[in-house]
């Protein structure tokens, strides 16, 4: 699948677009498709969100996970400060980055 | 062709259409020319005399070649009308005057607000650049720059 | 160390101010991000993997107790708790918000702080050696002709929008402990055969994607001519610098591929005709500056300590240097711990509280004045050696003691893919391992640099380390190629591929090998550069590769 990730404009938090809006969770995020580009175009002229890119993922059950390790360290935080990431009570969370 | 938003001098503007270098080097009665980045500003010195405006132009605002050829010009002794054409935005507007620029023809009209805080921005600078200010190395020690 | 006097400081408001309304013009929508991106990153802002960066400058690397203090409260009030170090004297905020950065700024302005020109393609930060003005073998404080030229590159409207970023070093010794040679421009100041001080310039070194050593452009130049020379040099670049190709625009290239002699000739040229344009400031601008760099007023004291604390006497001999005074020595601060409690430290990152200790320590008892390396470590120049203990206990207190510089764990790394979009790999959890695995045995090693960069932008400067690790993307998976023989110092060198790469464990056992190689080859007091360049590539790869 097609999903859409950015940076919140004022924040710069990682968001993914989840049909609706901008999520924190890349599980959130759907299939954007077709439509990657048109969403991109108007969530940044609204000036809502900055440096979003198109990036290849797979479902999972209820887990997306984006096909390059650039992006799963992008939707985990970074792999060596867990506390910072967005799941800092589970130590095992850099395992699924690799 | 972009119109002139913002002129600093009194003098009558230069209505002749501003020509290539090449051009300019066969016509000889050409008082204007314009300066592309990857020209010689150089090859311009030995017809300061005969000339009335230089543009320089800036196809993209982050190629910033048109400030040396500004600097380069000025500090040769032209006195004439320099002129900035492009892709100029208020974030452009001090350091092309600092640089010799006395009129600027932005691609797309300006904010006249915005454009006016963004000039009366800097107190001082720290750099003689031939613009007139004298920079504050001069002014610490009171010798004209 | 140097004070703004009122221009400084009114130069610095206005920025914080223009950023201000650069910063509301943007979110108001009246400015695009491709209008607004050079703008905020000349103040430092990246966006980067997971927020906005940071970059505050910390000019040639000196900063004094309250400035230190105030970057410990930026950490707590603005981000999560922690700074980042970075190879160019600097520090980074990883966690910043857009909207607060204008506050941000505003707040460093008040103790004389900034992050002008941080980043962008222009003059950035210019860096000199952390043992400035406390080095027994320095001709002369470099500092002032940093705080010269760091005040002629700020806001220099004609340098604004040069074809890359350029990066300046100013050193005054002939050790080079600040990596002089791999600059856009280093400079030596030096004297000349009639006694008198002025600067060698080399121009055109630099890391990155294609690693160049600086060739010497002009052996001397006049005190009372750097300015007008680093003009020149400058406008030379900014008129014929490539700007086809983000991958050749640096100076490097154009010196390289003009040859270093026409660039000479063309600087050279530039250069007569700017003398003639009074650009230079006058030399009481230099004096007036300098005035600033005196030495503090040093204590007599005896040099001797008292070393029966083990812990202490390995501290002492790994991590201070020899002071020009005999009653101080210079202290280096490591941040790169050792494991310990199962925790793993990261190069280069303090915690807030850290940073505020060193403020203090800075404070009490080095004059108030501490130093940012190359290396992510920081310095306190001038500490009377007997206090060296007292300073010692509070190192220990705050996890700041570790005895290892420019040991194998004191590894250089850039922040890599756990933070940097531009990275391939992570950098990081690679630091760890050899941390760990070198926890015990390193310091037998003696002297070697080990840097490690996340991509070949080379931030890590893994071209200049004894050892020097490459991190790339093969395949979508974190591969590490294994490079020997860089060296940052005077005897500067580029380091050399090993051959194929390994995976994390692989490079860390790749690692091991080579070490074991140094230590059955070695001779006489040898570090690990020197046999590698005595005994060359094959033995190394023949123990790597099997």
């Amino acid at each position: 699948m097609k999903i859409v990730t950015a940076n919140d404009l004022r924040s710069g938090a990682v968001v993914w677009w989840d049909g609706q809006g901008w999520s924190l969770h890349v599980d959130a995020a759907v299939d954007a498709g077709d439509t990657a580009d048109a969403v991109i175009a108007t969530e940044q002229a609204a000036q809502r969100v900055v440096s979003a890119y198109v990036v290849d993922a797979a479902r999972d059950g209820a887990e997306v996970r984006p096909t390059h390790i650039k992006e799963r360290v992008r939707a985990l935080g970074p792999t060596c400060r867990l506390d910072l990431s967005l799941k800092p009570a589970d130590p095992a969370a850099g395992n699924w980055v690799i | 062709m972009a119109d002139v938003q913002f002129r600093f001098r009194a003098d009558e503007p230069v209505a002749d259409p501003a020509v290539t270098v090449d051009a300019f080097g066969a016509q000889s009665n050409a008082v204007a020319v314009r300066l592309e980045p990857g020209d010689e500003a150089r090859d311009l010195l030995p017809h300061l005399a005969r000339l009335r405006l230089i543009e320089v132009n800036f196809p993209a605002f982050t190629d910033g070649r048109g400030y040396s050829y500004a600097r380069i010009l000025r500090e040769a002794g032209y006195t004439g009308e320099l002129r900035a054409v492009g892709d100029i935005g208020i974030d452009q507007l001090s350091p092309l005057r600092r640089c010799g620029f006395d009129a600027i023809a932005p691609e797309h009209e300006l904010n006249a607000e915005d454009a006016h805080a963004a000039l009366a921005r800097w107190p001082h600078a720290y750099q003689a650049t031939g613009d007139g200010h004298a920079p504050i190395w001069a002014l610490r020690h009171g010798v004209k720059a | 160390m140097y004070l703004y006097d009122k221009y400084d400081q009114a130069m610095v408001d206005a920025r914080v101010a223009e950023f201000r309304d650069q910063t509301r013009r943007r979110l108001e929508g009246h400015l695009s991000e491709e209008a607004f991106r050079p703008l905020r990153l000349q103040n430092g802002l990246y966006l980067q993997l997971h927020a906005y960066m940071l970059r505050v400058a910390i000019p040639y690397g000196t900063l004094s107790g309250a400035q230190m203090r105030l970057l410990g409260d930026i950490a707590d009030k603005y981000d999560r708790g922690y700074g980042h170090f970075t190879t160019r004297q600097n520090i980074q905020y990883n966690w910043i918000k857009l909207e607060e950065t204008p506050d941000i700024l505003a707040d460093l302005a008040k103790v004389e702080m900034h992050a002008i020109q941080t980043s962008g393609n222009c003059i950035r930060n210019i860096s000199s050696d952390q043992y400035a003005g406390a080095a027994a073998d320095e001709l002369i404080d470099p500092r002032p002709y940093a705080e010269l030229l760091r005040q002629w590159s700020s806001f220099h409207p004609e340098f604004l929008t040069l074809p890359r970023k350029f990066k300046i070093c100013v050193i005054a010794s002939e050790t080079d402990r600040a990596a002089m040679r791999l600059h856009d421009i280093g400079i030596r100041i030096v004297r000349n055969s009639a006694g008198e001080i002025g600067a060698a310039f080399y121009v055109g070194g630099g890391m990155g994607r294609t690693p160049m050593i600086a060739p010497l452009i002009r052996e001397f130049v006049p005190l009372d001519q750097l300015i007008t020379y680093s003009e020149a040099c400058l406008r030379v670049y900014n008129s014929h610098g490539r700007r086809d190709n983000k991958y050749k625009a640096r100076i490097k290239i154009l010196v390289h591929e003009m040859g270093a002699a026409e660039y000479t000739r063309q600087v050279e040229a530039e250069f007569a005709h700017l003398l003639t344009q009074g650009i230079e400031p006058p030399l009481a601008e230099l004096e007036r500056i300098s005035a600033h760099f005196i030495d503090p007023a040093f204590v007599a004291g005896a040099p001797e300590i008292d070393l029966s604390n083990p812990a202490f006497a390995k501290w002492v001999a790994a991590n201070t240097a020899q002071h020009k005074h005999p009653g101080y020595a210079i202290v280096n601060i490591s941040l790169k711990p050792l494991p310990s409690d199962g925790k793993q430290g990261i190069p280069g990152d303090a915690t807030a509280d850290q940073i505020r200790v060193m403020a203090d320590l800075a404070r009490d008892h080095s004059f108030d004045e501490c130093r940012v390396t190359h290396a992510q470590n920081i310095v306190l120049p001038h500490v009377q050696r007997a206090d060296l203990f007292a300073v010692w206990q509070k190192l220990v207190a705050a996890d700041l003691a570790t005895p290892n510089l420019d040991e194998i764990t004191d590894i250089i790394a850039c922040p890599g893919l756990d933070y940097c979009s531009l990275a391939n790999a992570r950098s990081i959890p690679v630091a760890q391992k050899i941390t760990a695995r070198f926890a015990e045995t390193g310091a037998a090693l003696g002297e070697l640099k080990l840097k490690i960069s996340g991509c070949i932008n080379a931030c890590g400067h893994h071209h200049a380390g004894h050892i020097g690790i490459l991190g790339v993307d093969r395949k979508g998976t974190e591969n590490y190629q294994l490079l020997l023989g860089g060296s940052e110092g005077a005897d500067v060198s580029l380091g050399q591929i090993t051959g194929p790469g390994f995976d994390e464990d692989g490079i860390v056992g790749a690692i091991e090998r080579a070490t074991e190689v140094y230590t059955a080859h070695k001779q006489g007091g040898e570090r690990f550069l020197d046999t590698y360049r005595r005994i060359g590539m094959s033995p190394f790869k023949e123990a790597i590769y099997g």
